[in-house]
C-alpha cells in the first residue's frame, strides 16, 4: 500500500448551519411538472401538434373560398393544386376546407365526450370512493355491470336505434365511457381520503361537498388529467370506426372518420381523398397518447431522479 | 377456487341478462318495423308476418320468450334472410371469424412480445427508438386505414399476397396482419415497461452474479415475470380483435360473422343484430373469465378471493 502524506487530507466542512441551506428554490407541485414535462422532447413535439391543430380547425375553414358542402361537378375528384390544395372528392367540394370543417367536428366529438365521461366519472368515483362501505359495494357493482358489457358492440347497437348524428354519438360513447374515469377517482379518493388534512377540514367543520371539490379531486387531478388526455383519441378512434361502418355522421357534414371512409372505397384512382383526412387522424391521435405519457411520466413522482 | 368462479358466473349471468333485456327494448325501440323496406307490404300479409313471428303478442310475452329461447341458445329468425335464423348465421359465419381471430392473436402476442423484449434488451437504443416509433404508429393508425393500405401497397401494388376473399392460408395473411396491429403495438409496448421492471429487480442481478449467461437470464428469468401484465391484456385483447374483425372482413371481402354483423347493421335486420351482440357478448364474457382464472393459475402470488376485499 502506498503511503499518503498527511498534508494530502483536509478536514470536511462541519458547519451544520450549512447544511440546513436550501439550494434550491421551492417550487410548487404543478411548476415541478411542468419542467418535467418540458424537458419531455416527444411530449412537446404532440402538445405543439395539437395547438397547430385546434388553430388549423379553428382557421383553417376560412382560409379558402370555398364551402365544406357546395359541390362542384365540373371539378370532381381533382388531385391537389393551387386551385384546391389538398384536391376536390366526388362531389367536388374542396378537401382543404372539409378537412379543418372535419377537424372541428372530431375534435369536438373527442372532447366533448371526454368532459362528458369526466364529470360522471368523478361525481361517481367521488361519492362511491368517500362514502365507501355499502354506498360503495353498489355503486361499484353496477358500474361492474356496464362495465361487462362490450363497449363498440353497445355502442353500435344505441347508434343503429337512436340514428346518426352528433349527438346520438356522443351520448352514445358515454354511456359506459365514464366508468373508466369512475374507477380512477375512487382509487385515488380511497387513498386520500384518510390523509390527515381531510381530518383536519372535517374538524374544522367542512362539509362533504367542501371536501370533496377543495381537497380531494384537487389533489387527484394528476390522474385524472392523464385519463382525461388518453380518453380524447380512444373517441376520436371510436368516431371513425363508426363512420366507416355507416355509422357516422350524416352528411354533407364532414368529420376526420366520413372522409376517410369514403376516401378508403377510391383509394386506387384518388389516393389523396384518403391521404389527408388519414393522415390527420393519425396525428391526432399520435399528438394525444404522447401528450397523455408525457403526462403520466410527469406526474408520476416514482420517476423523480 | 370454486367459490371465486361461481361468484364470477353469477356477476357474467347479470351482465348477460342486463345485455339481453337493453337488446331486446332498444331493437324495439328502433324506427321501422321489422318489414318495413322499400315497398309497403299490403296491410294482411304484414299482419300474417307478424303473427308467423309472434310479432302480434304483448311485449312481455315476447321479452319471456326471448330470454328462454337465449337460454336454450336459439336467437331466433333473421327477418331479412327469409328461411335463414341467426343460429345458421353464426354456424356459418364463426368458424371463419375464429380462424382469422386466432391467427390475429398469435401474431399479435407473438410479434407484439418479441418487439417488446428487443426494445427492452436494447433500452435507450436505436432498436428501442425504432420498436416504439412502431408501437406508437400501430395504436395511431385506424384499423380500416391500416388494412386499405396494406392491400393498396402489399397486394395491388407489389402483388405479394391476395387483394380478397377466403381461399387459401395466403388468403389470410393480410387480414390477420391488419387486425393484429394495433394490438401488437399495445403489448409490444406493455412488454418493454414490465420487461424494463422485471430488468431492475435483484434476482436478475443476483442470475448475472452467478455466471448465467444472457439469454439464459432473458428468457428464464426476465421474460417469465415480465409476461404476466400481458397475461391481463389478452382479455381487452379479445375483444378488440373481435371488434376488428367487422371492418377487416368487410374490407377483404371475407365471409366471416363480423361481415355478416356489418352487413346486417346496413340492412337494419334487427333480430340478427340482437342476436349476433348477445353471441359476441357471451363470447366475450367468458373469454374475460378464462384470462383471469388462467392468470391466477400462473401467478401464484394472485388469489382468486371468494370473500371479502382485501382477504
Amino acid at each position: 500500500m502506498q503511503q499518503l502524506p498527511k498534508e494530502m487530507f483536509q478536514p470536511a466542512s462541519v458547519d451544520l448551519s450549512e447544511a440546513e441551506k436550501i439550494s434550491k428554490p421551492s417550487l410548487s407541485f404543478w411548476k415541478d411538472v411542468s419542467i418535467r414535462f418540458r424537458k419531455n422532447k416527444l411530449a412537446m413535439f404532440g402538445l405543439v401538434l395539437l395547438i397547430l391543430l385546434v388553430f388549423m380547425a379553428i382557421f383553417g375553414p376560412h382560409m379558402t373560398k370555398y364551402d365544406y358542402s357546395t359541390n362542384d361537378l365540373m371539378n370532381t375528384n381533382k388531385p391537389p393544386s393551387a386551385e384546391h390544395w389538398f384536391g376536390t372528392d366526388d362531389l367536388g367540394r374542396d378537401i382543404f376546407t372539409r378537412t379543418w370543417y372535419g377537424a372541428r367536428i372530431s375534435l369536438f366529438i373527442g372532447l366533448a365526450a371526454a368532459l362528458i365521461d369526466l364529470f360522471i366519472g368523478v361525481l361517481w368515483g367521488g361519492i362511491a370512493g368517500f362514502r365507501g362501505g355499502r354506498t360503495d359495494d353498489v355503486m361499484m357493482r353496477i358500474a361492474d355491470i356496464l362495465w361487462a358489457v362490450p363497449y363498440l358492440l353497445l355502442v353500435i347497437l344505441l347508434m343503429v336505434v337512436l340514428g346518426q348524428g352528433l349527438g346520438t354519438m356522443i351520448l352514445a360513447m358515454t354511456i359506459t365511457g365514464w366508468i373508466n374515469m369512475a374507477r380512477i377517482v375512487r382509487g385515488q379518493v380511497l387513498q386520500l381520503k384518510s390523509q390527515e388534512y381531510v381530518l383536519a377540514a372535517q374538524t374544522l367543520g367542512a362539509n362533504t361537498s367542501r371536501i370533496m371539490f377543495k381537497h380531494l379531486i384537487p389533489n387527484a387531478m394528476g390522474p385524472i388529467l392523464v385519463t382525461l388526455t388518453l380518453s380524447i383519441p380512444s373517441a376520436i378512434f371510436t368516431e371513425a370506426f363508426l363512420s366507416y361502418l355507416g355509422l357516422g355522421v350524416p352528411q354533407p357534414l364532414a368529420s376526420w372518420g366520413t372522409m376517410a371512409s369514403e376516401g378508403v372505397q377510391a383509394l386506387q384512382y384518388y389516393p389523396w381523398r384518403l391521404f389527408f383526412p388519414a393522415t390527420f387522424i393519425c396525428l391526432t391521435i399520435f399528438a394525444f397518447n404522447v401528450v397523455g405519457d408525457g403526462l403520466r411520466d410527469a406526474l408520476d413522482p416514482r420517476l423523480r431522479k | 377456487m370454486l367459490r371465486y368462479i361461481s361468484r364470477r358466473l353469477l356477476s357474467i349471468l347479470l351482465s348477460l341478462f342486463l345485455i339481453i333485456t337493453a337488446t331486446f327494448f332498444l331493437m324495439r325501440a328502433a324506427p321501422g318495423g321489422p318489414f318495413s323496406g322499400e315497398k309497403k307490404l299490403p296491410p294482411e300479409i304484414e299482419k300474417n308476418l307478424n303473427e308467423y313471428y309472434g310479432l302480434d303478442r304483448p311485449w312481455y310475452e315476447q321479452y319471456t320468450d326471448y330470454l328462454v329461447s337465449i337460454a336454450k341458445w336459439d336467437f331466433g329468425p333473421s327477418f331479412k334472410y327469409k328461411g335463414q335464423t341467426v343460429n345458421d348465421l353464426i354456424n356459418e359465419g364463426f368458424p371463419v371469424s375464429f380462424f382469422l381471430g386466432m391467427e390475429a392473436l398469435l401474431l399479435a402476442v407473438s410479434l407484439g412480445i418479441l418487439l417488446g423484449v428487443i426494445a427492452a434488451l436494447n433500452h435507450n437504443k436505436w432498436q428501442d427508438y425504432g420498436a416504439m416509433i412502431f408501437a406508437v404508429l400501430g395504436i395511431s393508425v385506424p384499423s380500416f386505414i391500416m388494412a386499405s393500405l396494406l392491400q393498396y401497397v402489399l397486394a395491388i401494388k407489389l402483388g405479394m399476397f391476395p387483394v380478397a376473399r377466403w381461399e387459401s392460408l395466403q388468403h389470410t395473411v393480410l387480414p390477420a396482419l391488419a387486425l393484429a396491429a394495433t394490438p401488437m403495438a399495445f403489448i409490444a409496448r406493455l412488454t418493454r415497461s414490465s420487461m424494463l421492471e422485471v430488468l431492475s429487480n435483484d434476482y436478475i442481478r443476483t442470475a448475472k452474479a452467478k455466471g448465467l449467461s444472457k439469454g439464459q437470464i432473458t428468457v428464464k428469468h426476465a421474460i417469465r415475470n415480465a409476461l404476466l401484465p400481458v397475461v391481463t391484456y389478452l382479455g381487452p385483447l379479445s375483444a378488440a380483435v373481435l371488434t376488428g374483425s367487422f371492418v377487416i372482413e368487410k374490407i377483404f371481402g371475407i365471409p366471416g360473422l363480423g361481415s355478416q354483423f356489418v352487413l346486417s347493421i346496413s340492412n337494419r335486420d334487427y333480430t340478427t343484430i340482437m342476436g349476433v351482440t348477445v353471441f359476441y357478448s357471451i363470447l366475450l364474457l367468458f373469454s374475460v373469465l378464462l384470462v383471469d382464472i388462467a392468470y391466477g393459475l400462473i401467478d401464484p402470488r394472485i388469489k382468486l378471493a371468494g370473500g371479502k376485499k382485501g382477504e
